[in-house]
């Protein structure tokens, strides 16, 4: 088993599917001489050729819709959109076409394509490259939208992604990119789409997460720990669908729950899940489900991130809240 | 810069092979058409106008559902369709109906496409299309992709794709234009200059005299057609097709022609923004008129024939609604069995609630 970074993972993952399907391709702004911005995409043009990873005009709408054209000619289409900020330019290509394509033939075409983005904060981004933005996806049917934690599951994920034959968001966090190495196997597998991990079991509250709020709840948990606070960890992987099985089970053992995401309050994956947990669950509830999530303003680029951003310690202080209620 | 704007502007005339009166005006030009390809060609022309009339009046009887009137612009839909193979890839506007009808589509579908009915999208085997497009411009980026998909496989197909004037105010058009440029995609945009976007002038769209220059900015060719005119259309798509799947590059293809009724059936007046005069101006440019003037003068059509047609036309229009009346209703439970390919757990959940409400 070889040592990699989420980003190495994900070109793993693409190297996998390249290998495997001829019908699948790779584009993008700059993914292919270039490698792409963050490197997700080094080497594949070298490897697969042009006809298969290439660069495409600067354009998301353009490239949403080629990617449906493709589709509709029998490929696989994996495009990247640079940064999910720009996600708006494309939002009818994606939310008002390929979502609803299957749909929109009677179930007799499909849009097998997995839009790769990079997104998250902490990385001090200019405007628009750093919003979590997986809410207004989510509420989109006809989407999955995938977010992993770690370069095993980085991998899993999106080689699941790409076989798939509706059209998945897959979002990379980008704090998450190189911040550390695990083990990833260098030969190929997968690991199941709409399915929730417990991280870390625990007895006392469920604590659930996604992307890079993972690893702020697992320190959370630890400190947690010390203080006598047994934390269950659940990373969704998939943001939608939700995994509700896996979370109420969790809840009804500890019978308290925390809710977490980097994404603003307001609306999103954290407002749903609270709501299906007290529709599913409220007799085995101790205290109300709390939410850990960003101020409903637009994202604090550069000025204030650290306190406009979730983490460990406002994690701690709404677990408190829920323990002591 | 001006001078520029000029010269280029100044490149592009209406090409037109018939005029108003039938008269051949470029025999340079005349396609390869035989006899019975050209009475083929007036008799889907004469069936489309009658489809249209008796939609219209469907529609008012509320038998129908959605629908975009079509007359005066067979020659631009009809004369373009003709020019396909039954490999090339259609990609509709939401008045585009009668191609997708002479690509494959069963008439009876038709009508379910207009009822919202989803067996109404179900192209049959080997139909290369799917159905019209609501949001102005999508289909342009997509048929990009599709010209391009042809490309990679070596097929000997085109995309084509329809829009109007309003639709080349999008930024999809020109997305659309400049990557299938840009991928030497195997393209056909079709742009029918109806001159009115619902209910705004094309003058008011942009500042450009034609819609078929937009090609010089993507580095693509470009041609403005008399749209009234079955055979220029006809001819102008042929070329396009054949420079496409020879790897010369997509075209644009402008049309002039204009739609005799309102935008939609869904409450437009176009007394509101056009005039009776304009109106009986582009009526004497009849596509159907003009093309029988044509025939006659060859002696390959008669009265008695197009009323034969038309009999014959309304009948297979009556067996039609009778077969789309016959399609049971769409369900619940069938929206939501179309919408993945493995269905996510929130709608396993819904399908057992739905089909428990529609069992009822």
């Amino acid at each position: 088993m070889a040592q990699m970074t989420m980003i190495q993972a994900i070109t793993d993952a693409m190297r996998t599917e390249l290998k495997n399907d001829e019908n699948v391709l790779i584009f993008g702004e700059d993914v292919g001489q270039n490698g792409g911005v963050f490197r997700a995409t080094e080497g594949l043009q070298k490897e697969f050729g042009e006809d298969r990873v290439f660069d495409t005009p600067l354009a998301e709408s353009g490239i949403g819709g080629m990617s449906i054209g493709l589709a509709l000619t029998g490929f696989r289409p994996v495009p990247e959109i640079q940064f999910f900020g720009f996600v708006y330019e494309t939002m009818d290509a994606i939310s008002g076409q390929m979502a609803r394509y299957r749909y929109r033939s009677g179930g007799t075409r499909q849009m097998p394509i997995t839009i790769r983005s990079p997104f998250g904060g902490g990385v001090h981004t200019p405007e628009l490259h750093a919003d979590s933005l997986e809410g207004l996806m989510a509420q989109q049917p006809g989407l999955r939208v995938v977010i992993p934690s770690n370069p095993y599951d980085a991998k899993g994920l999106l080689i699941s992604s790409i076989r798939n034959n509706d059209p998945v968001i897959f979002l990379e966090h980008m704090k998450l990119y190189r911040s550390f190495r695990e083990e990833v196997p260098e030969e190929e597998y997968t690991v199941d789409l709409d399915k929730a991990a417990v991280k870390r079991e625990g007895t006392d509250v469920t604590l659930i997460a996604y992307g890079a709020m993972v690893h702020s709840a697992l320190k959370a948990a630890e400190e947690l720990e010390e203080n006598g606070v047994s934390a269950e960890v659940i990373d969704l992987r998939t943001v939608s669908p939700v995994d509700y099985e896996t979370i109420i089970e969790s809840v009804k053992k500890t019978n308290r729950a925390v809710m977490i995401q980097e994404a603003q309050k307001q609306a999103g994956i954290a407002a749903n899940v609270v709501s299906e947990i007290q529709e599913r669950a409220i007799l085995h509830l101790e205290a109300p489900v709390l939410r850990v999530a960003a101020p409903d303003t637009v994202y604090a680029f550069t000025q204030a991130e650290s306190v406009w951003l979730p983490n460990h310690n406002t994690i701690v202080e709404k677990v408190n809240e829920v323990m002591n209620f | 810069m001006k001078r520029t704007l000029e010269n280029i502007e100044n490149q592009f005339e209406t090409f037109q092979i018939m005029n108003e009166e039938g008269e051949i005006v470029n025999e340079d030009a005349m396609p390869d058409l035989s006899d019975e390809d050209l009475k083929e060609i007036m008799r889907r022309m004469v069936f489309t106008r009658i489809l249209d009339q008796r939609s219209i009046a469907l529609n008012r009887q509320g038998r129908l559902g959605f629908y975009a009137p079509t007359a005066g612009q067979e020659a631009s839909q009809l004369g373009s369709q003709f020019a396909l193979e039954k490999a090339d890839f259609i990609l509709p506007g939401y008045r585009d109906v009668p191609q997708l009808i002479w690509h494959g589509l069963p008439l009876y579908q038709a009508f379910l496409f207009s009822r919202g009915h989803f067996k109404g999208n179900q192209m049959p085997e080997g139909v290369n299309a799917v159905s019209p497009q609501i949001i102005i411009g999508a289909q342009i980026t997509q048929t990009a992709g599709v010209g391009l998909g042809y490309k990679k496989r070596g097929e000997n197909a085109v995309a084509i794709t329809y829009t109007g004037d309003g639709g080349a105010s999008q930024g999809d058009f020109y997305e659309g234009i400049n990557f299938a440029g840009a991928f030497g995609a195997q393209a056909i945009f079709v742009v029918q200059n109806n001159r009115f976007a619902i209910s705004v002038p094309v003058e008011k769209q942009s500042a450009a005299q034609t819609i078929a220059q937009k090609a010089v900015a993507a580095g693509i060719e470009g041609i403005q057609v008399d749209g009234m005119d079955v055979l220029a259309v006809y001819a102008a798509t042929k070329e396009a097709r054949e420079r496409a799947v020879s790897g010369e590059g997509p075209t644009l293809i402008e049309t002039l022609t204009y739609r005799y009724g309102p935008h939609t059936m869904a409450g437009d007046d176009p007394t509101r923004y056009r005039t009776e005069e304009e109106d009986n101006e582009w009526e004497k440019k009849d596509p159907i008129v003009r093309f029988r003037k044509f025939l006659e003068a060859k002696g390959l059509w008669s009265e008695e024939e197009e009323n034969e047609l038309i009999e014959k036309a309304k009948e297979d229009i009556k067996a039609a609604i009778k077969e789309a009346d016959n399609v049971p209703k769409q369900s619940v439970t069938d929206l939501i069995g179309i919408m993945h390919d493995e269905l996510p757990s929130n709608l396993q959940e819904q399908l057992e609630e739905y089909k428990e409400k529609e069992s009822k």
